[in-house]
């Protein structure tokens, strides 16, 4: 297998931030002591007047981002996904999602691939808990080039929204000139015989699985669902038709997110068979973030055997 | 407006409050009556507001951190022209635009939704941030209860406030001194209040009347001097008053008035308004 160029979602972040920073004064950006980490210290380094580094109080920096956004600003709010959305749950649900505020909450190091740092630090809840406010937009990109155009689409967009980035570097699997609008799937890999529904770092895995599929006779069909909320319905009921048989692939409790929402619309309007690949109901655990893809079955060859077994069974 | 027709607007917004709770049978008129002076001498003196343009981008504004007595910013609204007095009384009904509390989506004139104690003053916070980075000279103002700064949040904001210098931000508490399970000594003190606000880095002025318009006036006058820090203004109040029966009465919280209890309300702001 030839090189692939690997780069994390995150620094997609910081530097279309950096980029729209320049284009739109109102655009600020808020911190909690983790701007190094979560890259929205890229846009401090380049804007410090219109940089807020909040300390280490998260609930405080969404309600301060409430009233950026009240006063006319577009504030990008970072801290690790765990902290942002799961400490910060409440201002989010309150301050930013009633009033339906112009915030982006834009959360780093989200899923099992936060590595080493172990179960305290790896959010496998976001997708579910923002996915239930109403008027939030939902989005996990896939790879930096993805990441850049979320954070575009998000600044152009009125209203909250919700993007997961991760740590880890992935590999870019989109196109420079890669075409991405909020609410819309697409078609990766056509296929007959099942589809795999994913999004984020399991994009990739998904592809890698399409291809051992392939081998055994298995015509898997790809399908990136970077927008959670609004679902692209239209398109998950149109691949569950073609198929009859739908696997959801996340990097997130198998509660709550993508294979969620998907089952939540395919049981509505086309009862189709599916499986949820994911975080199976339990908390991760420390180590180098490949060997834990590997364990929770997310890599290339763990997302094969999970979809091969479905589609056998 | 001169003294005395601040203490007639007050005692109307008074009024407002007993009759949007009355016909709400909900509502918390407690704090909010404790609060009259405070919202009256804002909208009335302090702030820079239009209600033929609520929404312009110069206006001063103010988050009511404890959302909970938006029966008394409800009250002074409506004298200060926003909508009709008669309004008050779809209060926490299906379909109204005044909510329990407070919605900006619903509400022109409201400048931020609140509700969930602790968070308005963060958010008040962020729209003084936007006026330094917008180099705008309006002014923010934010009251909280003295119980709600038992929330971890109000100090989190407090230190950001005067970590950022924000002199353009004014929170005022209304020390009431009752909570919903009692004083707040019983419940968890949060005294001395000065001096944690001080400790902060906020400028305090401590209002030893809070229903003295003469108190307010000098308070607010100072707040608007201060330069490099926060202010924070903290009133002594008696919750429940210019109501007989629920003058520092906990009890009097979170309870609508039954119709002979709201008669003997009236009456008594009625017998206070020909004195005045």
């Amino acid at each position: 297998m030839s090189e692939v160029k690997k780069i994390a979602t995150r620094d997609g972040y910081g530097s279309a931030l950096v980029e729209l920073g320049a284009e739109n004064p109102n655009i600020v950006a808020l911190d909690a002591d983790l701007a190094g980490s979560t890259k929205s210290g890229m846009f401090k380094k380049a804007y410090p007047d219109r940089f807020f580094n909040c300390g280490i109080a998260e609930g405080n920096m969404m309600s301060i981002a409430a009233g950026l956004a009240a006063a006319g600003m577009i504030p990008f709010a970072s801290s690790f996904a765990m902290f942002a959305v799961g400490r910060a749950y409440e201002q989010i649900r309150n301050s930013i999602g009633y009033p339906h505020l112009n915030v982006k909450i834009c959360a780093s190091h989200a899923g099992i691939s936060v590595g080493e740092d172990g179960a305290s630090h790896q959010c496998l809840e976001d997708i579910e808990l923002m996915r239930g406010i109403p008027g939030m937009v939902v989005m996990c990109p896939a790879d930096y080039i993805e990441a850049k155009a979320c954070v575009r689409a998000a600044a152009e967009h009125d209203g909250p929204v919700y993007i997961r980035f991760g740590r880890s570097p992935v590999p870019v699997v989109f196109p420079e000139d890669y075409k991405f609008e909020i609410g819309k799937g697409n078609v990766l890999r056509e296929g007959k015989d099942v589809s795999i529904l994913t999004n984020g770092l399991c994009v990739a895995s998904s592809l890698e699985a399409a291809e051992m599929l392939a081998k055994d006779g298995i015509d898997a069909e790809v399908i990136n669902i970077c927008t959670v909320k609004p679902l692209d319905e239209e398109l998950v009921v149109k691949t569950a038709v073609k198929t009859g048989k739908v696997v959801t692939v996340e990097e997130h409790s198998i509660i709550g997110g993508l294979g969620s929402a998907v089952a939540e619309c395919l049981s509505e309007k086309r009862p189709t068979r599916m499986y949820r690949i994911g975080v199976r109901d339990v908390f991760g655990e420390s180590g180098p973030a490949g060997e834990l893809l590997h364990k929770y079955m997310l890599d290339g060859e763990g997302v094969y055997k999970q979809v091969k077994e479905f589609v056998k069974g | 407006m001169n003294v005395q027709e601040l203490k007639r607007t007050a005692n109307q917004v008074r009024k407002n409050i007993i009759t949007a709770v009355y016909y709400a049978k909900a509502g918390h008129p407690g704090g909010s009556l404790s609060s009259a002076e405070i919202y009256t001498y804002l909208y009335m003196k302090e702030m820079n507001v239009d209600p033929a343009d609520p929404g312009s981008p110069d206006r001063d504004r103010f988050v009511l951190s404890k959302g909970h007595t938006c029966p008394g910013l409800y009250g002074v609204m409506a004298e200060r022209g926003f909508f009709d007095r008669e309004e008050l009384k779809t209060f926490r009904h299906v379909g109204s635009r005044l909510q329990g509390h407070p919605s900006m989506r619903m509400l022109p004139g409201i400048d931020m939704s609140t509700g969930s104690l602790g968070q308005g003053i963060s958010c008040a916070v962020g729209i003084a941030a936007a006026a330094k980075v917008k180099g705008k000279s309006y002014r923010t103002y934010t009251l909280l209860g003295d119980g709600e700064i038992e929330e971890g949040q109000v100090w989190e904001a407090a230190m950001f406030a005067s970590a950022k210098k924000l002199d353009n931000l004014c929170a005022i508490v209304d020390n009431n001194n009752l909570q919903i399970d009692g004083t707040l000594e019983e419940v968890n003190s949060p005294y001395p209040i000065d001096k944690k606000f001080e400790a902060f880095g906020f400028h305090v002025i401590n209002v030893a009347d809070g229903h003295d318009f003469d108190q307010l006036a000098a308070a607010f006058a100072e707040a608007r001097t201060v330069k490099g820090q926060p202010t924070v203004i903290i009133c002594k109040t008696t919750k429940g008053k210019g109501v007989s029966f629920m003058e520092n009465n906990a009890g009097w919280h979170g309870k609508a008035p039954n119709e002979e209890e709201y008669k003997i309300a009236m009456a008594d702001l009625e017998r206070i308004g020909e004195s005045l």
